[in-house]
């Protein structure tokens, strides 16, 4: 399995990196946090550590520690639109249960 | 699903901890949002996709006022209504707005504040409610697009707003219900949004070309904080200027005459303003105009004939610009960065005269419509604390430490000189006298030990304090420095909350020469200073003694005491009443010391005599 990234979520990280100026790449992982177990981080990367896997998909480096690998092995990463709010989602298929905003997850 | 941004390493937010921040540019005729998304900060669009807003407000008699586009296509039709450029009367007496020209179209109501009202469908409402408005829209387009409740907010002001225009400012965002994390100023934003502010410290000039007013503004940065040296400027010069030469150009070849109806004018005007936009990325730009005969006039417009019409309107704005450097002192070769802001900007021959001028290749990278907004919402973001502190950026700090009056003349100082503002501490105090019921305060500014020393603020007193034993009212005290520099000062009661409070801005009035002689003394007077500050502290201790041991023999001397005892005790305070008037500090403590030595056996007499008294009747069993 692996972790993925859409078009329309890697030409966002694109820009975004270019912008920032540095950095490796997309880090995604969990934490422990909030209202329903588990929160997804996802964080620019300016470091790879040895433990980390690193996939690469339309063109975007995605970086996932060993722990959140568990959690989100299969997972889609998009960019959508909603009303005027956009930003990152989590199709995540081990996610059985979210809080009601979504924020945060359970397997 | 949520949907999320990403953040820099290791600062994400908890779920539902995410800090919403976004920059407000309200704009005399546009006004914009913008927030900082994954790192970017972007301007935010509303639904039709427009980023801009138009400054204008309609009201309506049982509607809701109507903000921008709609109530711009109301202007002509609705005009006393229809409130444009309300930015103009913010913070502005009655007496200002006649100066400002006779012609404005509104009823104004004379109201006793001496604040300008104005009277529309709607009742009778304040500019600043009218800003209040625009920035209300704001704030629903904002927490649609970022998905939630705005923590704080950054709004521009030009850097030419005084005391009265930046609180008119602050109290519109007030009404809109918007937490203000500081007023930026409009050019500081622009350099911001350039990154100047993390570049090399020195001489920056920011040109404010707009659509119908010029600023030009000279700021230098020094340790991270930019500082206004001068601004000038000509508030009729704009873009708008260009259209009309560019119209007047059109009618006089196609013969068409100034009497010429409204709409003609109003459609030649667009005519016009469009051939400037074209003209900026190509040489050659035509027309075909319907005259009022029904036959088409066909023309062109070339870039060296746009040149030879609107070269007299940009040199025209060379002129503020050259009276700011003058102002503020520095030569055309120290500016280091020349920032472009404002539509008209956009024209390629305003970015070559004023590089020209300056001697500089003008920096235009970023929109000039928006630069301003996204300076503002960069500074948003890092107040609200979504940056690593390192990234911290314009801090402002205290130029001299806070304080206030303790007995004795004392300064205790509660904000230290160059803490970053926003800050606020508090510091718990307490009567001095049994009984006491009111406490004055004096709000201090200074480096130096004694208050006299110091420069005085403020004065106010809280009065209402329950009578209690002198040591056990606890008042609290609270400094807050806002990011503007504002100072409020509370105390408070703890037991019946009673409080009181005074607003002071602790810089105004002071220049840079006089803090940092302020700074000097103190490090010149250090040991005068502690010796000073021990001197008065002992003093007061000395007073406190004698006074508790004055009241104490006056209740049990006789009584506890063999004259031989009373005499001894009284010549001890003699000689410390003598030795307080000294300068010694020191003496002073030993003399205080051999006194409580003294007075030992009759506090514990006296101890032994009150318990007895409370002990006299009482049974063993109801003591258990």
């Amino acid at each position: 399995m692996a972790i993925t990234l859409t078009e329309a979520a890697a030409n966002r990280v694109k820009d975004f990196l270019a912008n920032r100026g540095k950095g490796e790449g997309l880090r995604l992982g969990v934490r422990t946090s909030g209202c329903s177990g588990m929160a997804y981080v996802i964080e620019f990367a300016d470091v790879i550590d040895e433990e980390d896997t690193v996939f690469e998909d339309n063109g975007v480096k995605l970086i996932v520690d060993a722990k959140s690998m568990i959690y989100l092995d299969g997972t889609e990463v998009d960019f959508a639109k909603e009303g005027l709010n956009e930003g990152f989602k989590f199709n995540n298929p081990n996610a059985k249960d979210s809080c009601g905003c979504g924020e945060s997850f359970q397997v | 699903m949520a949907l999320l941004q990403i953040s820099e390493p290791g600062q994400s937010a908890a779920p539902h901890q995410h800090r919403l921040a976004a920059g407000i540019d309200l704009g005399t005729t546009n006004s914009l949002v913008a927030s900082v998304r994954s790192g970017v900060a972007e301007t935010l669009p509303d639904s039709e996709g427009e980023h801009l807003l138009a400054s204008i407000v309609r009201y309506q008699a049982d509607a809701d006022p109507v903000v921008g586009a709609a109530a711009k296509a109301a202007a002509t039709t609705d005009p006393l209504n229809t409130i444009v450029s309300a930015k103009r009367f913010l913070g502005r007496g009655v007496d200002d707005i006649k100066t400002l020209g006779s012609r404005l179209p509104y009823n104004f109501v004379d109201a006793d504040s001496g604040m300008p009202r104005l009277k529309t469908a709607a009742g009778i409402v304040s500019p600043i409610e009218v800003s209040a408005e625009i920035l209300k829209s704001l704030k629903r387009r904002a927490s649609e697009s970022l998905g939630g409740e705005l923590t704080g907010v950054v709004i521009t002001v030009p850097a030419y707003f005084d005391d009265a225009q930046r609180q008119a400012t602050k109290d519109a965002a007030r009404l809109a219900d918007l937490n203000v994390l500081r007023l930026l100023n409009e050019p500081t934003a622009a350099a911001v949004a350039y990154g100047l502010d993390k570049g090399s410290e020195g001489i920056i000039a920011v040109y404010d070309f707009g659509g119908g007013t010029f600023d030009i503004s000279i700021l230098r940065l020094n340790k991270g904080v930019f500082e206004v040296l001068a601004t000038a400027g000509d508030s009729a010069l704009g873009g708008d200027d260009m259209d009309r030469l560019i119209a007047q150009c059109i009618m006089e070849r196609a013969g068409i005459s100034d009497d010429a109806d409204h709409q003609q004018l109003r459609r030649l005007m667009k005519v016009a303003c469009d051939a400037k936009e074209i003209l900026t990325e190509v040489d050659k730009t035509s027309f075909n105009i319907e005259l009022e005969d029904g036959t088409f006039w066909e023309g062109e417009l070339d870039r060296e004939q746009l040149h030879i019409l609107i070269d007299p309107l940009i040199r025209k704005s060379l002129i503020p610009c050259r009276r700011a450097l003058s102002d503020a002192g520095v030569e055309k070769s120290e500016v280091l960065e020349v920032v472009l802001v404002g539509g008209s900007t956009r024209v390629p021959r305003v970015h070559e005269l004023v590089g020209e001028f300056f001697e500089a290749t003008p920096h235009s990278e970023i929109d000039p419509d928006r630069v301003v907004a996204m300076g503002a919402a960069m500074q948003a973001d890092v107040l609200v604390g979504n940056k690593p502190d390192s990234d911290m950026l314009l801090l402002d700090v205290t130029p001299l430490s806070l304080g206030l009056e303790m007995m004795g003349g004392l300064s205790e100082k509660i904000i230290p000189r160059n803490t970053t503002i926003p800050v606020a501490r508090a510091q718990e105090f307490t009567t001095y006298k049994d009984g006491q019921s009111a406490l004055a305060v004096h709000v201090v500014q200074g480096e130096r030990e004694l208050v006299s020393d110091c420069r005085s603020l403020a004065r106010f007193e809280l009065h209402g304090i329950p009578p209690m034993a002198a040591g056990a009212a606890r008042i609290r005290v609270t400094f807050q420095v806002d990011a503007d520099g504002l100072l409020s000062v509370t105390a408070k009661e703890q037991e019946t909350g009673v409080e009181s409070s005074v607003q002071v801005k602790p810089s105004y009035g002071l220049s840079d020469n006089e803090i940092s002689s302020m700074i000097k003394d103190s490090m010149e007077h250090a040991r005068d200073d502690m010796d000073a500050r021990n001197l008065r502290e002992q003093q007061v201790e000395t007073d406190r003694v004698v006074d508790a041991l004055q009241v104490a023999l006056d209740a049990d001397g006789d009584k506890l005491l063999s004259a031989e005892e009373r005499e001894e005790l009284d010549i001890a305070v003699a000689k410390v009443k003598e030795v307080r008037n000294g300068d010694d500090w020191q003496k002073l403590k030993e003399a205080v010391a051999a006194l409580n030595r003294a007075t030992t056996e009759f506090a514990a007499r006296r101890m032994n005599a009150s318990i007895q008294s409370a002990l006299a009747g009482q049974s063993l069993d109801s003591l258990e």
